[in-house]
Formats: structure tokens, C-alpha cells, sequence
């Protein structure tokens, strides 16, 4: 890899940090707006969830400053995040599953 | 690959391995990964009540307009402790410690703001009849979904302003650096994270529109 491994020296200061709060607030708004339209409620989790995790990974980005960390910390940190929630909500069913398996053992 | 390139420039062998391969403090790194446990843990209570949310068809939608707005305020102030904590650490990076000390002050006046709107809100929906195991509105698992997620929040901001009150004294004393500055705002950012996941989650997926 080249240069671009190397990420630069943090970001050009507080006048983007507003501009990033700026986007968290209007993306707000418009999860507040979308709340009092009628839709069905999987569709609006599905939005508002979406929304959030753009909100997030601004946060992760630029307050937590990851994107100005060295490639490899975001690497290490946020896959294996991603795996183990997804691996939650894989295996999340079977905890039912094995509750109703017991009266069968039995 | 760099990594590599610069050891072996560096006159060492490979296979002694990386010096520092993320090229932060080891404190830096024990904070990240205690986010990563915890942003695990709040992954999965908010996943249990995104799915009791949608499994119960008789999910109660207690927050008035009245809730709303006082939740839209708790997120905005949330919002702007941080960019505050941004500055503080900014200034506590540039060597301003007076400065940086101000600024945490204002992000944990925050914190405590955001505490008090929420106890608030909480005491109104008690005293609306809403208990952990029963409620007159729908589904009795409500209460406990309700106050584990947010009472798990809340104590995420309160032992976050005790942090950052410990983190300003100190640097005040020249005890700490702005490295710790900048940890202890890694928290802080995470706690406003989380939050922007409950916001929507519990307030605007309940909220009473007519």
C-alpha cells in the first residue's frame, strides 16, 4: 500500500465538527417528522433504524475521530462489532427454540 | 503492508512483530474496546425490544406531544455536549487546559441537564400508572423493556459525568494529559451514540398521534 495507509493528521478543526452536529440535527428532524407518519411500524423501524445508523457512523467517524486513526484500529474494531451483532440476531431465535425443545426431551 | 516496510527499514526483523500497530496509547485502545463490549450489550437490549416492539400488537404509545418534545430536547442537548467535548479536547490537544476545562464543564452541564429531563419524564409516566410489570395502556412487558433500556442509558451519562468531572480536575492538576481529554471523550461520544439509537427506537416508534 502506498501513502493513503496513512491517514492524515485529524480534521480542519471546529468549523466541521459544527457542520457534522449541523447533519445530526437535520437527520433528527427528519426521524421526528417520519414519527407522525402513518406508516406501518416494520417499514418505520426499518427507516429510523436506517437514519440511525448513518447518525452513528458520523459519530464513529469524526467526534470518535476513527476516520483520522490509522486504517488498521477501524479494521479490528468494527467487523468483528458487526459480526457479533449479526450473529445475535441469527441465533437469537433459538432461544425459543430450545425452551420448546426441552418439553419433547422430557 | 506500511507496517511491515517500516520495521523492516527500521533494521529489525519481521517476526518480532508490529512496535505499535495502531499507533495510539494502550489506554486509547482499552476504551475502544470497551465500547466495542458495550455497544454489544446495548446492541442486545436494544434488539430484544425492537423485537418485543414488533411482535406485541398491542404495544402502548404513551408519549404525548408533550414527551416528544421533551425527548427532542434531551437529544439536541445530547448532541451538543458533544460537540462541546470536541472542543475540549481540541483545546486540550492545542494546550489550552483553562479552556478545555470550560469546555468539559459545559458538556458535563450537558450530561446533567439531559439526566434531569429524563427523570422528569420518567416520574410523569410513573405517576401516569406505568410500572415495570403492569401498565393500563397495552402489553405488560412495556414497563421493564422501557426502563432497562433508558435506565441502562441513564447510568451511562451519570458514571459519564462523574468521568469526565475526575478527567477535568485532574488536568486542571496537571495530573492528567490530553490524552485522557480525549479517551474520556471517546465515552462521552459513545454514550451520545446509543442515545441515538433509543430516541427513535422508543420515543418516535410510541409516539401518540392522535
Amino acid at each position: 500500500m502506498n501513502a493513503t495507509a496513512e491517514r492524515s493528521e485529524g480534521p480542519a478543526g471546529m468549523s466541521w465538527f459544527l457542520k457534522v452536529w449541523v447533519v445530526l440535527l437535520v437527520l433528527t428532524a427528519v426521524e421526528i417528522f417520519l414519527a407522525y407518519e402513518e406508516l406501518p411500524v416494520h417499514i418505520m423501524l426499518i427507516l429510523l433504524m436506517g437514519l440511525s445508523l448513518i447518525k452513528a457512523a458520523m459519530i464513529v467517524a469524526y467526534f470518535m475521530h476513527l476516520r483520522y486513526e490509522r486504517t488498521s484500529l477501524a479494521w479490528t474494531l468494527v467487523p468483528a462489532t458487526i459480526f457479533v451483532l449479526v450473529m445475535m440476531c441469527v441465533f437469537f431465535s433459538d432461544s425459543l427454540r430450545i425452551v420448546r425443545l426441552g418439553l419433547f426431551l422430557h | 503492508m506500511s507496517e511491515l516496510e517500516v520495521v523492516v527499514t527500521g533494521g529489525q526483523e519481521i517476526w518480532r512483530g508490529g512496535e505499535s500497530p495502531y499507533a495510539i496509547p494502550s489506554k486509547k485502545l482499552g476504551m475502544w474496546l470497551f465500547i466495542v463490549s458495550d455497544s454489544i450489550t446495548f446492541g442486545a437490549v436494544l434488539f430484544c425490544y425492537a423485537y418485543l416492539r414488533l411482535a406485541s400488537p398491542d404495544w402502548p404509545t404513551p408519549f404525548r406531544l408533550a414527551s416528544i418534545e421533551n425527548a427532542t430536547i434531551m437529544t439536541f442537548v445530547l448532541l451538543s455536549s458533544s460537540v462541546t467535548m470536541v472542543a475540549a479536547v481540541e483545546a486540550a490537544k492545542a494546550g489550552r487546559i483553562a479552556s478545555s476545562v470550560r469546555w468539559l464543564g459545559a458538556t458535563m452541564l450537558g450530561g446533567v441537564i439531559f439526566d434531569v429531563l429524563h427523570i422528569r419524564e420518567w416520574l410523569g409516566l410513573i405517576h401516569e400508572g406505568l410500572r415495570l410489570y403492569h401498565n393500563d395502556w397495552g402489553s405488560s412487558l412495556f414497563g421493564a423493556a422501557f426502563f432497562t433500556l433508558t435506565g441502562l442509558h441513564m447510568t451511562h451519562v451519570t458514571i459519564g459525568v462523574i468521568y469526565l468531572f475526575i478527567v477535568a480536575t485532574g488536568f486542571r492538576r496537571g495530573k492528567f494529559t490530553s490524552d485522557d481529554v480525549e479517551i474520556s471523550g471517546l465515552y462521552w461520544h459513545f454514550v451520545d451514540l446509543v442515545w441515538m439509537f433509543i430516541f427513535p427506537l422508543v420515543y418516535l416508534l410510541s409516539a401518540r398521534i392522535r
